[in-house]
C-alpha cells in the first residue's frame, strides 16, 4: 500500500512500516525546548527520575521566548536551563541566537527524512525541509530526553495542491492565511498537510518555512513539502551532511485532497481575534494601526527583511506606529546588518529588538495598549496573545506590514512593490 | 473513577493563551499562581466562581494554540476535575492525558451553565442530573488509558522506566 511523506518518514523512525491511525514509538532524531515549555520539563525529568539525557548531542534548548528576561521570574527559569544545560550536556542557545524554529533548521543536524520533536506547537515548521516535525508538551519532552523516543498516532495527510505562480506582491504568508481561513482553526485536527505543486516549487526555502510553520493553525500535526535543489542548496549553508529525500507514493492514500489556483490571489489578512478570519486585504483596508511588528518564526527571515527594507527605503514610517522589528537569529540579523537592510528600517524608524519571539507572546518588546491595533506578521492573533486582551492584533505578509506601517492603516502592499 | 460537580460552558476554539495567558506562564512554576488566571480573559472572575471538582464543558478544538503544558496544569490546579469538549486540539489532549487531567470528548450541546453533572470515566458516561440524561463519552485512544491509570507520563515512566505500551 503506498504511503504518504508522513507514513514515510515515521516508517523509517519505527521498526515496522506503519500507516494513518497507527501507533509507533518511534526514534527522534532531535529534541528541542524553548524557555516557555524547557523549565517544566526540566521538572518532568527529574520527576521521572531521569539521570542522564539519552544522547546530549541531540538535544536543544533555546531561549527565546522572553530573551533577554523582563523580570526576575523568567531570570530563576533561565538560571534552571542554562545549570541543567551544563550538568548534561546539552546545546544551549541563550539570549541573542534567535527563535527555535530559525535556529533547529540552521544546526545542520536535520534534513529530508528526519523526525524532531519539539516542546513548542511551530515545530511544525521543519516540514519545509521535507521533515516530520511536531510539537509536544514539556512532560513529553522529558519522556524524549530519557528515552530518545516519542510515541506517536501515525496521522491521515489532507494534500494541498497549488497550481500557479503567485502575482507580485502577494507571498506564501498570503497563500497560508488563505489556506486557513477555507480549511479554519480545527480543520486539519491530529493530520498532517503535505503542500505540493508548481506554487510551492517556486517558493524560496525561507517562503516555505512560513507555509510549514502555519500548519498548526489548522490543527495539523505536520506540514510537509518535498525536498528539491532548494532545499539541498539552503541546507549546504550549514552541512555536508547527506540526506535521503522522501516523496509520497502515486497511490498514498488522503484523507482529503484540495487543489487551489494561486495565480489571482490577493494580499490576504487575518482579523481580530482568530487566524481563520481571514480576508482579502482591501476588507481591512483602513484600519488604524498603532503598531507594526515585523519578526518571529513566521517571518522573520532575511528575505522578509529584504522585502521591507525595500518599501521602506528612504520612507519614514507613519509617525503613529510604533514599527519593531526582530531578525529571527543572529545570522539573518548581521547578514541584514552587512546588506544594508537593517540601517535602512531603522532610518526609516524601526525599533530593533533582540532576536526572539517577544513581541508575539507578549512576554516584552511591544506590549500594546487598549483598545490599540497591531498589525503583524506573526502566526497568532489571540485576544490578549501580545500581552494585552483589550487589543486587536492582525496578522499580515511582511509587505502588508510595511506597507500599514508607512502609511498608519492597514493597506494593500501592492501600490508599494 | 466518579467525578462531580457542576459545570461552566465555554465555546469553540478556546486556545492555550484564553486558558493561561503567555504574559504568566513564562515567570514560574508556581501552578497554584497560574491557576488564579486560569479563563481570565474569556471571564475574568472564573477562578473565583469555581468550586472543587466543577468541570469546563467547552465546544469543538478545545486547547488550540501552543504546545504550553501549563494549560492543562492551570486548570487542573484550578480544582477543575475535567474538561468536557466535543473536540480537543491533539497537543492539549497529549498534555492533559500526560498531566493526569481528564479530558472527555462527548457532545456538549445538553449541558448549561450550573448544570450538575456526573462523570464516570470507569464506565464512559455522563449523568447531566440538572436534566436527567446520560451522554455518552469517546473512549480514549488505549495507549492514553495506560498513561492515565499509571497517574501521568512522569508516574508511567518512573514505573517502567520509559514507554511501555
Amino acid at each position: 500500500m503506498g504511503q504518504t511523506i508522513a507514513e514515510k518518514i515515521l516508517s523509517l523512525h519505527s521498526s515496522k512500516q506503519v500507516y494513518a491511525n497507527e501507533l509507533t514509538v518511534a526514534r527522534v532524531d532531535l529534541f528541542m525546548g524553548q524557555d516557555g515549555t524547557s523549565p517544566l520539563a526540566i521538572q518532568a525529568f527529574q520527576e521521572m527520575s531521569g539521570k542522564k539525557v539519552f544522547n546530549p548531542a541531540k538535544v536543544h534548548l533555546i531561549i527565546d521566548h522572553s530573551a533577554p528576561s523582563p523580570i526576575e521570574g523568567v531570570s530563576a527559569l533561565h538560571k534552571l536551563m542554562r545549570d541543567f544545560s551544563r550538568e548534561t550536556g546539552i546545546h544551549l542557545h541563550d539570549i541573542g541566537e534567535g527563535v527555535c524554529h530559525q535556529l533547529i533548521p540552521e544546526s545542520g543536524q536535520i534534513g529530508p527524512g528526519s523526525l524532531v520533536i519539539g516542546a513548542d506547537s511551530h515545530t511544525c515548521t521543519y516540514g519545509a525541509l521535507n521533515a516530520f516535525s511536531t510539537g509536544v508538551g514539556s512532560t513529553d519532552l522529558a519522556a524524549g530526553l530519557i528515552s530518545g523516543q516519542m510515541w506517536l498516532k501515525i496521522p491521515e495527510t489532507i494534500k494541498f495542491t497549488c497550481h500557479g505562480q503567485l502575482p507580485k506582491g502577494v507571498y506564501a504568508k498570503d497563500l497560508i492565511l488563505k489556506l486557513i481561513g477555507e480549511v479554519t482553526a480545527d480543520g486539519a485536527t491530529y493530520m498532517a498537510c503535505e503542500y505540493t505543486g508548481e506554487t510551492i516549487a517556486a517558493l524560496s526555502m525561507e517562503a516555505r518555512f512560513t507555509m510549514a510553520n502555519m500548519a498548526v493553525e489548522m490543527g495539523a500535526k505536520a506540514g510537509l513539502m518535498e525536498a528539491d535543489e532548494k532545499t539541498y542548496r539552503w541546507l549546504s549553508q550549514f552541512t555536508g551532511q547527506k540526506f535521503t529525500p522522501v516523496k509520497a507514493d502515486p497511490d498514498a492514500v488522503y484523507a482529503k485532497e484540495l487543489t487551489y489556483d494561486t495565480a489571482h490571489l490577493v494580499p490576504q489578512v487575518a482579523k481580530p481575534h482568530r487566524v481563520d478570519n481571514v480576508c482579502p486585504v482591501d476588507e481591512a483596508a483602513g484600519t488604524p494601526v498603532n503598531q507594526a511588528v515585523l519578526g518571529t518564526c513566521t517571518n522573520g527571515r532575511l528575505e522578509d527583511l529584504r522585502i521591507a527594507a525595500q518599501i521602506l527605503r528612504h520612507r519614514k514610517v507613519h509617525r503613529d506606529v510604533r514599527f519593531i522589528v526582530a531578525p529571527a537569529s543572529r545570522r539573518i540579523f548581521l547578514a541584514a546588518m552587512q546588506e544594508g537592510v537593517i540601517q535602512a528600517l531603522v532610518e526609516s524608524g524601526a525599533a530593533v529588538v533582540t532576536p526572539g519571539c517577544g513581541p508575539c507572546v507578549g512576554t516584552h518588546n511591544g506590549i500594546p495598549a487598549d483598545g490599540e491595533n497591531v498589525i503583524s506578521t506573526a502566526n497568532r492573533n489571540f485576544k490578549g496573545r501580545m500581552g494585552n486582551s483589550k487589543a486587536f492584533i492582525y496578522l499580515a505578509s511582511p509587505a502588508t506590514v510595511v506597507a500599514s506601517a508607512l502609511t498608519g492603516e492597514i493597506t494593500d502592499p501592492r501600490a508599494y512593490i | 473513577m466518579l467525578l462531580r460537580g457542576k459545570a461552566h460552558i465555554f465555546g469553540n476554539d478556546v486556545n492555550t493563551d484564553y486558558i493561561i495567558s503567555g504574559k504568566y506562564k513564562f515567570k514560574t512554576l508556581d501552578m497554584n499562581e497560574l491557576a488564579k488566571h486560569v479563563m481570565e480573559d474569556l471571564d475574568p472572575d472564573f477562578y473565583q466562581k469555581i468550586n472543587p471538582g466543577d468541570f469546563i464543558v467547552a465546544g469543538s478544538n478545545f486547547g488550540c494554540g501552543s504546545s504550553r503544558e501549563q494549560a492543562p496544569l492551570a486548570v487542573k490546579y484550578a480544582n477543575i476535575s475535567a474538561v468536557l469538549a466535543q473536540s480537543f486540539a491533539r497537543l492539549f489532549y497529549r498534555n492533559a492525558i500526560n498531566t493526569g487531567l481528564p479530558a472527555v470528548e462527548c457532545d456538549t450541546a445538553n449541558i448549561a451553565t450550573g448544570d450538575e453533572l456526573e462523570v464516570d470515566l470507569t464506565k464512559g458516561e455522563i449523568t447531566n442530573r440538572t436534566k436527567g440524561i446520560i451522554i455518552p463519552v469517546k473512549p480514549l485512544p488505549p495507549v492514553m488509558i495506560k498513561i492515565l491509570n499509571d497517574g501521568g507520563l512522569a508516574a508511567h515512566f518512573r514505573k517502567h522506566g520509559g514507554f511501555n505500551f
